[in-house]
């Protein structure tokens, strides 16, 4: 299963994953189509400034394999897939009573203003790889098994490791 | 690679080499345009502001995040910033191309400049008689130095008029003057840009608007009308002649040399140096069989017109042209060149020569010009390409064998000679609906439209549909591609045109020149609207420019719509991002100045566009629509 991975040393703010976004969730699913829109497509991915270390960091939701906002929702508008996990939400069924905004570790439950009820991300089912990846021109979002990333992030961090011991070595 | 080039350009040449370019591993435009994708929404909307460094600052445009910049800008205000700082990079261009021909024709005037001279007297006495300046026993010399003086005096003018405003149909021109939009000088509108669009100073966007149509006047009927003029009294009219066009003119056997960028001043010395017989007899020591000159952009357009110079291809083919291994010098001036042919040609063995003293790129060549030895570094730059046809290797060469005949050179002066010197029978055709209006297709390439797609489908639609195509820059040299420039051509035409095309041997697509040369569009605009004693709002005439890309192409745009003309753009504007500045380009503005613009990618809808326009236009004379 590929989830969304972040690379936040990379993300350099420009905020394409959000835009990306919300175009993938209009009804035109055209950048210039969209913005013309009544109401106004919603963004499901944030990207957080955070003003101590002057870094942005994309904000995505993790689709949790316990996902605590699906176990709170009081009428099951949210639901996790069985197999693919992921954290789907019925706007029919939602009450907007926020439950799982308190609950999410990562503030991913957004508000579409004007049916007040919760909007989050669905990680694009029509596409092969969710809009908010696809937009990131720095590769600061990637969509990849967990075992993979987790190799690459393994592999790079090796080969930080094997030049202390080339170095050490020559010396 | 192995892209589908199928999809990256309708024209068979351009299909061909980028198989080559695929073959042989080499970037071009279109695969950084890929690597590009996608674009950042922010500036495709235009909602990116940069003007202060307290920014930059984006807006949201889907509303949850900033609606206002540091200063408090809106997207309104951005948008109509942005907009205003490209027409004033586009006309700073085209006006600064005029000045640089204005002072090559002082210096000729003078006498510093031996290899120029006046070579359309006609020309000169009747720009001398709108300046009313003298031609009386005085030599050419000395009314081209009193012309040349108070036609730089224009660039410097503080409270205006630019003569050749007035030029514009006397309606046209109180049109202006009640939006207060009639421009002061040249410089001076386009400095006022960049200080209204300075922080904390003009923060009204339609303020800002009208500002960007008084510019955009002071380069369509200023800058570039200039430009045009002295052009022709510096190296001819053009009239008529055939010629041909596309990757195809490129010759095995001799030395090529690509002329590319904007401006006749030096190309049109390289046309005659290539010719010079010490140069020829030089490339046949050489083992070249002669020296062959083709023309890439407007320069090309340039010295196609007045010299039937063929054309190599527009925009999107400049990085083509030396990927045929054929190339022994790509010379280029300003404007339009990609940086990415410094790369290339280090790839083959084409010499990358810059020439303007103003324009150089990573890679090149220097050559650089000046107006009191053209010819003698026109001849260095013919010597040089001459010189380096021993390192072509013919193991590497692949022209492809696409060209096609054209009529090109249809000046203003041109077309009203054709008609008998007088709009009158080509406005009986207008009102009898053989002809059933004009349409001005002009503009740039661009990758975001299949290559030639826009032009070619949208002029064939206007032809098919009986509307005289008039064509400048690069839509005229995809139509001299397609044969389209051709008098067999009117076979493609409705048959009222047809008729009307045959019956004056001419095609339905009549060639008027370079990106400048659209001020010869409004010349010719302004002549039937006098005739017929109308503005030109009422004429049934249309403008498009279905694959610009340039800032020159939207201080085009505006010029257009200012002089009266509803325009079609193939390519969207990054103004989307403002409601506002929007409405008032797409709706606003028509009852200021009675024109306003449309965005249509769609060639077909394009075409529909302007002929509703231009029967609504029929109908408002009384003609039939």
């Amino acid at each position: 299963m590929k989830e969304i991975m972040i690379r936040p040393e990379r993300c350099l703010g420009c905020r394409s994953c959000e835009i990306a976004c919300a175009v993938e969730h209009s009804d035109s699913k055209s950048l210039f189509g969209a913005v013309a829109e009544k109401p106004v497509p919603r963004k499901r991915v944030y990207v957080e400034f955070v003003p101590e270390y002057a870094i942005s960091v994309p904000m995505v939701c993790h689709h949790c394999e316990d996902a605590p906002c699906v176990a709170v929702c009081p009428t099951g508008a949210l639901s996790q897939d069985e197999v693919i996990r992921v954290v789907t939400h019925n706007p029919e069924a939602c009450i907007g009573c926020w439950t799982c905004a308190s609950v999410c570790n990562y503030g991913m439950i957004g508000r579409n203003r004007e049916e007040r009820i919760a909007v989050k991300c669905d990680r694009c089912p029509d596409l092969d790889v969710p809009a908010c990846v696809a937009a990131c021109p720095t590769g600061a979002l990637t969509y990849k098994e967990v075992e993979e990333f987790s190799e690459s992030k393994r592999v790079e961090s090796a080969l930080k490791m094997a030049r202390g011991v080339a170095a050490g070595a020559s010396r | 690679m192995a892209k589908n080039v199928n999809e990256r350009s309708i024209d068979p040449a351009t299909r061909a080499m980028l198989l080559e370019a695929d073959r042989a591993g080499i970037e071009t435009a279109w695969d950084r345009f890929e690597k590009q994708q996608p674009q950042c929404g922010f500036g495709q909307l235009g909602i990116c502001c940069r003007n202060c460094n307290m920014g930059p600052c984006r807006i949201d445009p889907f509303g949850e995040g900033p609606d206002k910049g540091v200063c408090g800008a809106t997207a309104d205000i951005i948008v109509a910033r942005n907009l205003l700082r490209m027409i004033a990079a586009g006309a700073a261009a085209h006006s600064d191309h005029a000045r640089d021909a204005v002072l090559a024709f002082k210096q000729m005037a003078e006498g510093k400049a031996k290899s120029y001279q006046v070579k359309d007297e006609a020309k000169l006495n009747a720009l001398a008689a709108e300046y009313n300046i003298s031609t009386e026993d005085r030599s050419p010399e000395e009314v081209a130095l009193e012309l040349a003086n108070v036609l730089l005096s224009e660039f410097g003018k503080q409270t205006g008029p630019i003569t050749f405003t007035r030029r514009a149909p006397p309606k046209r021109q109180k049109v202006w003057e009640d939006a207060g939009i009639d421009p002061r000088g040249v410089d001076r509108e386009i400095v006022e840009c960049m200080h209204r669009t300075h922080i904390g100073v003009d923060n009204d966007p339609v303020h800002i608007l009208l500002h960007g149509l008084r510019t955009s006047i002071s380069d369509g009927w200023g800058g570039s009308m200039i430009a045009t003029d002295v052009q022709d009294v510096l190296f001819g009219t053009p009239t008529p002649t055939m010629s041909e066009s596309n990757l195809g003119v490129l010759k095995i056997d001799e030395v090529n040399i690509i002329v590319h960028g904007h401006e006749p001043i030096l190309s049109d010395m390289i046309v005659a140096a290539a010719e010079d017989p010490e140069m020829i007899s030089l490339a046949k020591k050489m083992g070249a069989k002669g020296i062959s000159v083709a023309g890439m952009c407007c320069t090309g357009n340039e010295v196609l017109m007045r010299h039937g110079v063929p054309a190599a291809g527009n925009f999107l083919q400049q990085e083509l042209a030396v990927i045929t291994g054929a190339v022994e010098a790509m010379v280029v001036d300003v404007q339009c060149v990609m940086p990415a042919l410094g790369n290339l040609a280090s790839c083959y063995h084409t010499k990358f020569i810059s020439t303007s003293p103003k324009a150089d790129f990573p890679g090149t060549v220097r050559m650089e010009y000046h107006e009191e030895k053209a010819m003698e570094t026109a001849k260095e730059i013919v010597k040089t390409a001459v010189g380096n046809y021993a390192n072509r290797d013919p193991g590497r060469v692949n022209i492809p064998k696409d060209k096609s005949a054209c009529m090109v050179g249809f000046s203003a002066e041109a077309i009203l000679g054709a008609l008998g010197g007088t709009p009158q029978p080509l406005i009986d055709a207008i009102v009898s609906g053989a002809v059933r209006g004009v349409g001005a297709v002009v503009g740039c390439n661009n990758p975001k439209v299949q290559h030639d797609y826009g032009h070619l489908n949208l002029v064939r639609e206007l032809i098919k549909n009986d509307v005289l195509v008039v064509t400048t820059g690069c839509n005229a040299i995809a139509c001299a591609k397609a044969g389209l420039l051709k008098p067999e051509a009117a076979k493609e035409a409705g048959s009222g045109l047809r008729a009307v095309c045959e019956a004056l041997g001419i095609p339905p697509v009549l060639h008027m020149g370079s990106c400048v040369d659209i001020s010869r569009i409004l010349v010719l605009a302004a002549a039937l609207a006098n005739h017929l004693g109308v503005d030109i709002s009422d004429l049934p005439a249309a403008g498009a420019a279905p694959e610009w890309m340039s800032e020159k192409a939207v201080s085009i745009g505006a010029y257009v719509i200012a002089s009266g003309v509803y325009t079609v753009l193939g390519t969207v504007p990054p103004v989307l991002g403002s409601t506002e500045v929007t409405n008032v380009l797409t709706k606003g503005v028509g009852g200021v100045i009675g024109a306003t613009f449309a965005v249509e990618p769609d060639p077909f809808k394009a075409a529909s566009l302007m002929i509703d326009h231009i029967n609504e236009k029929r109908t408002g004379l009384g003609l039939k629509a």
